[in-house]
Formats: structure tokens, C-alpha cells, sequence
């Protein structure tokens, strides 16, 4: 049995820029190969990039396992489609549910209509955005309201009562969503400098 | 709001960051992580490793490279130069690249967009596209320039994004490394065709170069290389600039 933080890999995706981060900080992270090596985990992070119904990949004893993790009040950190895999689902893949930890449904952002205006929204959303904080929770503890943040997403979580910090790109999305030790990170932490290491040490914190 | 992008190019040779005029006449600027180190604490928005000689030269993307930048970074790093095949896009993320940039291994294999954004998703595929004015037209060169790929650049570039492309690094092979400015009529009409962002690249050479590519380039990133190098500019004097012009930056 491995204890530590458990980075799911579900082979969407690239999880060697979120250890290196991980490990920069001091996490002590394992990649856990079989659904029971999440028994001992300490915390769970979903990382990913890629599609949502790349979550297909993941089997319904992963599925499983990490929800009787998250039931025993174990920390869990979904970033960027990892976000978005905690709600109910997504237009993206409408027969993939999500693990529907949190309640709302992903949707794309809407492009500006009028291609030929110089504020013109381009979706996807690439690039460093600023984050403005709406309430207070401890994945953002120490995180200034107007802390810029890379994202690349075209997908995004709707604002609801566990939006912690929003983004606005045409239209505010939930950038950071808590509720309890459910936490989510619509940008990449691993590749947001400084900000980014906060709140992964932030969720570290949460994990004990 | 979203920032406008400022991107440092590291073109490495030998394990060395080298930069020519025109893609010819290469003079050395220094070794690739001190120089990504020093970038990163002036407050660069993401780094592009260039293996610049990997095409012609029949060499691979260079993994100890990759890896000595990405070691103490945490923004993001695009790899290219010389990525012709999936198990080449692999070696590059495996070793810390956050992006690959395809090229010449593009136009000659257009799928390979797909096959390496459907294993790594969009956002981790960048074409670059080297390309001339020709009349009103603009013509893509592959192999650094040095072969007319007889295609048009808005043409290539609407397909990139349909095959998967998540973003587009666009170079004027006429102005790199003149210091002359960037083509700012072929940077809007290639970012007016597309969706996905567009990097414009090559002729940097002062502050207000930025702010034109920016409004009337509508480009959503630009990059450079010599102007950072030699330290003829800082990349917060860059942005301090841009802010005080309007324009949306991360400091």
C-alpha cells in the first residue's frame, strides 16, 4: 500500500509537469497502478488535459475507489478537465457522466459572434488570465484576487456556490471551485509559477 | 482579461542558444537554462525551444535540453525543431515539453497534427508556419526556410486548426532577426482566418513593435529572441510598456 498524494493517470495527457511541481513542493506523490492502491492515499489528484470522454478510460472500480476516498473525507484536487470530471458531466461527452461530486453540467465557452471586432474571444481560452476571488476557502489562502493564471480549456465549470474564484473570458467561468476537501483548479497550477505552487500547497495543507 | 502572450525563443544548436538574421549568420547568446532561468524571473509568459538545425541536419529535438529548461520551471515550454513523428512529440513531452511545434513534418504529414493531438490533446500542438510575403499572399517555406512549401499561409493555417492544431506560431521569414518590426499585415490575416491563438514571430526589434503586433497584427502572443538575448530588453520594461499602451499583460 502507498501513502502520499495519488496522481490518477488516465493515460489522457501528460502527468510529468504536475510531479515535477508536486515534487518541488515536497509532496511525497505515487501513481497509483491498480483502483486499491488508493486504499492508504493521503490525497487524490486528477489531473488532465484532453477530452472528457477521455474519463472513459478510467474503469468503474476507479470510479469507485477514488468516490470511497473522497466519501472518507480524503482530499481531492481535479485540475483543469480534472475540474470539470467533479461535476455532474459535460456537453463535451453528454453520455460520460462526471463523478458528479458537485453539482452543474460543463459547457463550451461561446465564441464572440463578430470575427472582425479587436476584442474578438477566441476559444479555446490559451493563455494567463487573471483570478477574481469571490469568497474565502483554503485552496486560496494566500492568493491574491487579480493573480494571473495559465489557462487552455474550451470547456469550463458554471459559477455556482462552490465557485471560490472566477475568470472571465467573454463570459465569468469557475476558475477555482471548494466545497469541503473537493477542491478544483480550472487552470494548470503546475505551470502558473509562483500562484500555481501556492495552491498546490495549499491542497497539500488540506491533506495533512 | 486575457493577457497578451510575450514568448522568449531559445534557438539551440549544439546545445547552445544561437540566433542569425534571416535564418543565416548564427552568433552565439549563451546556454539555454541560465538564459530560460533569467527570462523566467523578469516575468516571460512561456518559453519556446527551437532545435533550429534538428531539420536539416536529420537530428532529434535535443532531450537534455529540454530537460536542464523545464527542471525549475513552472510555465509553460513548447518544444520544436526536427519532431517528425509521434514517438519524436513523445521524447519532447516525456523530457518536460509542455507543447511540440511542428513544421516541416507537417506539411509533409498533415495527419501527424491529429495522431499527436488525439494522444495529447490540442493544446499540446503548435504548427509553425515560416512564411514570405508574395505579392498579397503569403508563401509557406518548410526546412527553416529554405524550401518554397507551395502553400498559402491563411490557407495552411485554417487547415492546421482543423486538424487538431491548438496554436499556431507564425514567422516572417522576411523580418527575422532584421529588428524591423513584425509583419503585422500577414500576422492579422492569419489570426483573423483562425480561432485558435496566434504566436507572431520574427522582426522584433523595440517596444512599439509589440504594441502594433498586438492591435494592428491582432496576434494574441508575440515572440522574440535577439532583442531578449543581448539584453537590449527586459521583459518587464517590455510589459510595463505594453500596460501603459492598454494593453492587457501579466505582471
Amino acid at each position: 500500500m502507498s501513502t502520499g498524494i495519488a496522481l490518477i493517470d488516465y493515460r489522457a495527457g501528460n502527468l510529468t509537469s504536475v510531479k515535477k511541481a508536486l515534487a518541488t513542493i515536497g509532496a511525497d506523490v505515487f501513481v497509483p497502478a491498480t483502483p486499491d492502491d488508493l486504499a492508504d492515499a493521503q490525497g487524490i489528484i486528477v489531473p488532465g488535459v484532453g477530452h472528457f470522454g477521455a474519463t472513459r478510460a478510467l474503469a468503474a472500480e476507479w470510479i469507485a475507489a477514488i468516490l470511497n476516498r473522497v466519501g472518507e473525507g480524503r482530499p481531492v484536487l481535479g485540475i483543469c478537465l480534472g475540474l470539470q470530471w467533479l461535476f455532474e458531466g459535460s456537453d463535451e461527452a453528454p453520455d460520460c457522466p462526471g463523478l458528479g461530486l458537485l453539482s452543474g453540467r460543463c459547457y463550451k465557452l461561446p465564441p464572440s459572434p463578430e470575427a472582425s471586432a479587436d476584442t474578438r474571444i477566441k476559444i479555446p481560452h490559451v493563455g494567463w488570465n487573471s483570478l477574481a476571488i469571490t469568497r474565502e476557502a483554503s485552496i486560496v489562502d494566500g492568493v491574491e484576487s487579480g493573480a494571473q493564471v495559465y489557462f487552455t480549456h474550451s470547456y469550463v465549470a458554471p459559477v455556482t456556490d462552490d465557485t471560490v474564484a472566477v475568470t472571465d473570458h467573454g463570459e465569468p467561468f469557475a476558475a477555482i471551485v471548494q466545497h469541503g476537501q473537493i477542491a478544483g483548479v480550472q487552470f494548470h497550477p503546475e505551470k502558473s509559477g509562483d500562484v500555481g505552487l501556492r495552491v498546490l500547497r495549499n491542497f497539500l495543507d488540506l491533506a495533512g | 482579461m486575457l493577457s497578451k502572450r510575450i514568448i522568449a525563443c531559445l534557438d539551440v544548436r549544439d546545445g547552445q542558444v544561437v540566433k542569425g538574421v534571416n535564418f543565416e549568420g548564427l552568433r552565439s547568446a549563451g546556454d539555454p537554462a541560465e538564459l530560460a532561468r533569467r527570462y523566467n524571473l523578469e516575468g516571460i509568459d512561456e518559453l519556446v525551444i527551437l532545435d533550429i538545425t534538428a531539420t536539416l541536419e536529420a537530428r532529434r529535438a535535443l532531450a537534455e535540453t529540454i530537460r536542464a529548461v523545464a527542471r525549475e520551471l513552472f510555465i509553460p515550454l513548447a518544444v520544436g525543431g526536427g519532431i517528425r513523428t509521434e514517438d519524436d512529440a513523445a521524447a519532447a513531452v516525456e523530457a518536460g515539453a509542455d507543447k511540440v511545434s511542428l513544421n516541416t513534418a507537417a506539411l509533409a504529414t498533415p495527419s501527424l497534427i491529429t495522431t499527436i493531438a488525439e494522444r495529447y490533446g490540442s493544446q499540446a500542438v503548435v504548427v509553425a508556419i515560416d512564411a514570405k510575403t508574395d505579392g498579397d499572399r503569403f508563401a509557406v517555406y518548410s526546412r527553416s526556410g529554405s524550401t518554397a512549401a507551395h502553400r498559402d499561409a491563411v490557407e495552411w493555417a485554417r487547415e492546421a486548426e482543423s486538424r487538431g492544431a491548438g496554436e499556431l506560431l507564425l514567422t516572417s521569414i522576411d523580418r527575422d532577426g532584421t529588428k524591423i518590426g513584425f509583419d503585422c499585415a500577414m500576422t492579422a490575416a492569419v489570426s483573423s482566418a483562425v480561432s485558435i491563438p496566434v504566436i507572431a514571430s520574427g522582426g522584433a526589434g523595440g517596444l512599439d513593435h509589440f504594441v502594433d503586433v498586438f492591435t494592428t497584427g491582432r496576434a494574441d502572443a508575440a515572440l522574440a529572441a535577439s532583442i531578449f538575448h543581448y539584453a537590449e530588453t527586459s521583459v518587464r520594461s517590455l510589459k510595463e510598456h505594453l500596460k501603459q499602451r492598454g494593453i492587457p499583460v501579466r505582471l
